[in-house]
């Protein structure tokens, strides 16, 4: 009797820790969409920033965003599934592969701003890009490579054997039972790693920070070769080198909350189709 | 047959694409800031004072860069551990199948949340909420940022220690189980300690987080280089210098090249923990 007394407590002291952890977490995002929904408005979504960023819109800084997400998903997403595809199906266990999934962790515990630091050197500086869209992008990319990497290589494990087997025991060369047996039911779980890589890459600030963005552009970019503003860097530079911090307030909550609103999406889409893409193999196991 | 050959070489090509990376970011932050270790001397590293900018002496000591990201990462997890376990134990061992179907994404979530807007939360919210309750001057200062980057560490170690307690094999619960003890003390004495190992990991994993996050602290930590171990004073750490200070400074001098030393040594610091925890997982990782 004591001990189920003892139980009980207990259990409600770990269910208090949880659901205050759960309690903060909701209050950040409700206070951001408190104060942040008054300020969304068309002009705000589409105009340039005017007087110093406490009025106008964010317009440049959401295209800046879109670029440079885009631009890391395009070099990453490709080289991280043919990574993925080569460390599933075709290494063998030995001193290279586990060379490269050492590099792998390496990379992922990387801080973002040493890869600020790393693409100022290289992209900005020794290639001579200067501070531009695909200094930015390619950072960016190698930043999110791991994370497409590691979600990649779950969805290609979690497609059973036999279908690798049925396809190559009718003569199939290795690459064929791949991309017609593996890859197509691969594939979502793919888009996880993708998805949560856009997640990431659009709320990074430190990264950008040295190698592309800027404060405030009179015209949007016309090349990839050219500066642009982003919306974490946006926020940063409102909320604390503002002269006037006060009232910039709703400017900042506004770009807090469009910049919250596309990263949870994202998030939220690649936890809903890991959910289902689990759910529909492991029947199959 | 050469099609199969270029594909399976075109992947190969792919995977050490990550093994390229690292060794360029190792060899890109010595080839910027290496030169600093001969002139003005890696000596200047060992100093108490971070006064790059100056019209008498420039001082490059690390010591208060070094103390001010060590107080935030042992802050940090001080306030993260205990949140992070207990809620793992939680979600692992106690809560229903529904509510951890509710539970764990919610808190994925916050693995989500950009570190800016983390940071302007801080700013805001936080900040004023400290500075009033230990009657401060500012609430600027290494305990917020050590609470928003606890915040921050949090999924990770309730993610991995999660792993770990259901990783703790059956026969172990039965057998204890079996032997009379109640659910509390199976929990205690055998779950925990099969899983502790994991936990361990977990822990060294969010602390390779907290160290190199960079935009809270630049935000919330008031930003003074100064050596201190109390909580309630103002902080700067070695990712706030950086970020800070790399706008400003001209490409080639010597406060660059220090910039990059200070890389180097938080590159090495993450690289040192990640080691750690990986090689603690790998070796007690696999008990069934």
């Amino acid at each position: 009797m004591k001990s189920n007394r003892a139980e009980t407590l207990f259990n409600w002291a770990m269910r208090l820790v949880t659901y205050s952890i759960t309690a903060v977490i909701a209050y950040i995002i409700f206070d951001i969409i408190r104060n942040g929904i008054g300020v969304i408005s068309w002009e705000f979504l589409s105009g340039f920033p005017s007087n110093g960023g406490a009025e106008g819109g964010i317009f440049p800084a959401i295209v800046g965003t879109v670029a440079l997400v885009t631009g890391a998903i395009i070099v990453a997403l490709p080289l991280g599934i043919a990574s993925a595809i080569y460390l599933t199906e075709y290494g063998k266990q030995g001193k290279f592969i586990e060379t490269v999934r050492l590099a792998i962790v390496t990379l992922a515990g990387v801080p973002s701003i040493v890869f600020g630091l790393f693409g100022l050197g290289l992209f900005v500086l020794y290639f001579d890009f200067g501070a531009s869209i695909i200094a930015g992008s390619l950072t960016l990319a190698l930043m999110i490579l791991p994370t497409i990497i590691v979600t990649s290589e779950e969805a290609l494990r979690a497609v059973p054997r036999s279908y690798r087997e049925g396809s190559l025991a009718l003569g199939c060369t290795q690459w064929t039972a791949i991309r017609t047996n593996v890859l197509p039911y691969a594939l979502p779980g793919m888009m996880t790693g993708a998805i949560l890589g856009i997640g990431r890459a659009a709320g990074e600030t430190a990264p950008i920070l040295l190698t592309v963005a800027a404060f405030f552009l009179p015209t949007l970019p016309n090349s990839i070769f050219d500066q642009v503003m982003a919306l974490p860097y946006h926020l940063y530079v409102l909320a604390t080198q503002h002269p006037d911090i006060e009232l910039v307030r709703p400017m900042q909550y506004g770009t807090a909350l469009v910049l919250l609103v596309i990263v949870l999406v994202f998030n939220l889409g690649a936890i809903i189709l890991r959910s289902r893409f689990q759910k529909k193999f492991k029947s199959l196991h | 047959m050469w099609k199969e050959k270029a594909i399976r070489l075109g992947l190969l090509g792919s995977a050490s694409v990550s093994v390229i990376a690292v060794a360029l970011i190792f060899l890109f932050l010595f080839r910027e800031g290496g030169e600093f270790l001969v002139s003005p001397g890696i000596g200047k590293l060992f100093d108490t004072r971070w006064i790059p900018v100056s019209f008498v002496n420039e001082r490059y000591g690390l010591y208060p860069l070094l103390t001010g990201s060590l107080l935030v990462t042992f802050l940090a997890t001080a306030i993260a551990v205990p949140f992070g376990v207990f809620g793992a134990i939680y979600i692992a061992e106690i809560a229903k199948p529904r509510e951890r179907e509710f539970l764990k994404p919610f808190i994925e979530i916050l693995a989500g949340i950009p570190s800016v807007v983390i940071g302007f939360f801080g700013l805001i919210i936080l900040a004023p909420i400290v500075k009033s309750v230990f009657g401060l001057y500012s609430g600027l200062n290494a305990l917020s940022g050590a609470i928003l980057l606890a915040l921050m560490a949090i999924p990770t170690i309730i993610a991995i220690s999660e792993d770990a307690i259901k990783s703790c094999p059956k026969s172990y619960r039965q057998a204890s189980l079996a032997m009379g003890a109640s659910r509390l003390q199976t929990l205690w004495r055998v779950v925990l300690p099969s899983s502790l190992s994991g936990i361990v990991a977990a822990v060294a994993l969010g602390m390779g987080r907290v160290i190199g996050e960079t935009m809270v602290v630049l935000m919330v930590t008031g930003n003074a280089a100064q050596i201190t171990l109390s909580p309630l004073e103002s902080v700067r750490t070695m990712t706030a210098t950086i970020a800070a200070e790399m706008g400003e400074v001209a490409f080639g001098s010597d406060h660059y090249r220090a910039l990059f030393i200070v890389g180097i040594v938080l590159l090495v610091f993450t690289f040192g923990l990640n080691v750690f925890s990986r090689s603690i997982y790998r070796r007690f990782g696999n008990k069934s």
